[in-house]
């Protein structure tokens, strides 16, 4: 576990440093769609709640599981289906014009 | 799927969402990017699903689809206008999400752990529950104040900085206890409550104005939680997932608040409502002389003489679902050799980029929209400016008045312009609670009443003169025949 914990440190520190990086140069105009988009990854949390609901019969930490699964899929398929659907409207202006 | 499949998946999946995060932040990669982030979700969702530590399928399946509908639902109906709400809420979502999986992580101790790898966890978990809290009660107030359902007005209590200083304090303490004490649920519950009010206080001494901000720091607290999670599972795709959009929200708001030369600081601890209550307090600089109302009839004759025209649109033009209407002017007036821009601030709206979302709805091209500093300085050579349902971005006293609330933050210069229409509903302060001495300058016209019906009237109007101008044109050649 100490040693999870290391590795999950540096894991975790390089990844922040890849996340800056990488959105350190978005023009305004994406904002929202890089928003939006950010928020359906962050719906991630359903793999979390997946492995704790995962193997159990019905008791308090399989509910509180189903809610947070349900909850995290709303937030991926809503939010990648947002994200799409913001984008189309760029899309459908660069070929028209 | 043996441990090590999953992990190689883990591993595409990470990969596939840094690409997602990287196609996201360019224009032309931006679709493909949004699917690299699906197919890495996809990804993620079924080695995980199919890894020995799930077996229950029937409970999965229960759950997933009714989130799937539900959020497809959510998608497809929301307009263009709310996306905002919509971002906040689905936060919301997140914050939850992490707060359940945390619960319920400590409910089902892995009996495995003891001694100094039980300690790690239970921080672990409590760090997770906090985080997951504070996003969740945070977002809900977002999404409140950016629904109007609550004032937009800070609240700003007493000593605030005391009181969110105490409740860390006592959330640290409560932890103390968490990991020492015979029976952790209880701290863990109350610190659970604790950071719930801690969340909402946080939020509710935001301003209006810096709103945009709060959404972006809200997106990156989700990302934290995310990776607490991640922490407490052991979970490396979760750590690497959480830390990216953790950090790509930190460094979103980051920009913004360049963008308003804002101090990141006093965003978050709410530093901007202290200068609003302390300017409304001293009662300074309320602006002088009277508005000068006008009609759709001159606003649309100032704008048929007119060569070079900017738009600058804010909230109010989404309110109204104004963009349309806006868009088919543009096409009218560029259709008579008029040069059209659009200027966009970089805080216009509830949320950074949002009308460029809104112009890209209704069909207007890129290269016409343009941003604050592409434009600021074409202010002077510009005949007509059209202010369609905006306020603080284009108030002249962030330069001038050291005392507002919103000073030093940059704006659109639009007073520099020949000729100035500001499309408001009423004189009303602006979502920031100031006053704006622009409606009070002498080449500035008001033109009141809802945005969309006054600028469907100046469409109208527009379209009438350029059948008009045709008919008299035809008229005069009969004549001379």
């Amino acid at each position: 576990m100490e040693g999870e914990l290391l590795t999950g440190l540096v894991v975790f520190v390089l990844a922040s440093f890849v996340g800056f990086e990488v959105i350190n140069k978005v023009p305004p105009t994406l904002h929202t769609p890089l928003m939006s988009g950010a928020n359906a990854i962050s719906g991630i949390a359903v793999v979390g709640a997946l492995l704790i609901t995962g193997t159990q019969d019905w008791n308090l930490v399989t509910i509180l599981g189903f809610i947070a699964i349900i909850l995290a899929t709303v937030n991926v398929v809503g939010g990648f289906l947002v994200t799409d659907r913001m984008l189309q409207m760029f899309k459908k202006k660069e070929t028209a014009s | 799927m043996s441990n090590n499949l999953v992990t190689v998946a883990y591993i595409a999946a990470s990969a596939l969402f840094i690409l997602s995060l990287g196609g996201l932040s360019n224009q032309e990669t931006a679709r493909k990017g949004n699917l690299f982030g699906i197919a890495g979700m996809a990804i993620a969702f079924i080695a995980t699903a199919l890894s020995s530590q799930v077996t229950e399928y029937t409970t999965l399946v229960a759950a997933i689809i009714p989130g799937a509908i539900i959020g497809a639902i959510m998608a497809a109906r929301v307009a263009m206008t709310s996306m905002p709400e919509l971002v906040a809420i689905l936060h919301s979502f997140v914050g939850l999400a992490a707060v359940l999986v945390g619960l319920s992580n400590y409910l089902q101790p892995e009996s495995t752990l003891v001694g100094v790898e039980a300690t790690i966890h239970e921080i672990e978990i409590f760090i997770g529950v906090f985080i997951g809290a504070i996003t969740f009660t945070g977002s809900i107030i977002a999404f409140g104040k950016l629904s109007g359902n609550i004032g937009s007005k800070p609240l700003l209590l007493p000593a605030r900085h005391l009181l969110n200083l105490s409740m860390l304090g006592g959330s640290i303490f409560l932890g103390w206890q968490f990991m020492t004490g015979a029976n952790g649920l209880q701290p863990l519950l109350i610190m659970t409550a604790i950071a719930c009010v801690l969340g909402v206080h946080l939020v509710m001494a935001i301003g209006g104005a810096d709103m945009p901000v709060v959404i972006s720091m809200l997106n990156s607290y989700s990302g934290w939680a995310a990776a607490a999670a991640g922490f407490m599972l052991s979970n490396d795709l979760l750590i690497i997932t959480g830390a990216l959009v953790g950090s790509s929200g930190a460094i979103l708001s980051y920009i913004m608040c360049n963008a308003m030369n804002r101090s990141f600081i006093s965003v978050i601890l709410g530093g901007f409502g202290e200068g609003s209550s302390s300017s409304a307090s001293k009662g300074s600089q309320a602006p002088q002389g009277e508005a000068t109302p006008t009609t759709v009839e001159e606003t649309a004759e100032l704008l048929s003489n007119a060569k070079t025209i900017v738009i600058v649109p804010g909230y109010g033009m989404a309110v109204a679902q104004a963009q349309h209407a806006v868009s088919d002017i543009t096409k009218i007036l560029r259709k008579r050799g008029k040069e059209v821009r659009f200027g966009i601030h970089p805080v216009a709206g509830r949320m950074p980029g949002h009308m460029n979302v809104l112009l890209a709805e209704a069909n207007v091209p890129y290269d016409i929209v343009l941003e604050m500093d592409e434009i600021n300085e074409d202010f002077p050579d510009t005949d007509v400016v059209l202010v369609i349902g905006a306020n603080d971005t284009v108030n002249p006293s962030a330069l001038d008045d050291p005392d507002s609330p919103i000073a030093g933050m940059p704006v659109m210069e639009v007073w520099k312009a020949e000729n100035v229409v500001v499309m408001k509903r009423s004189l009303g302060i602006g979502y920031a609670g100031v006053d704006n001495p622009l409606f009070y300058m002498e080449n500035n016209q008001m033109l009141f009443g809802d945005a969309k019906q006054n600028v469907s009237a100046i469409l109208s109007k527009l379209s009438e003169s350029s059948n008009a101008k045709s008919a008299t044109t035809t008229e005069k050649v009969l004549v001379k025949a």
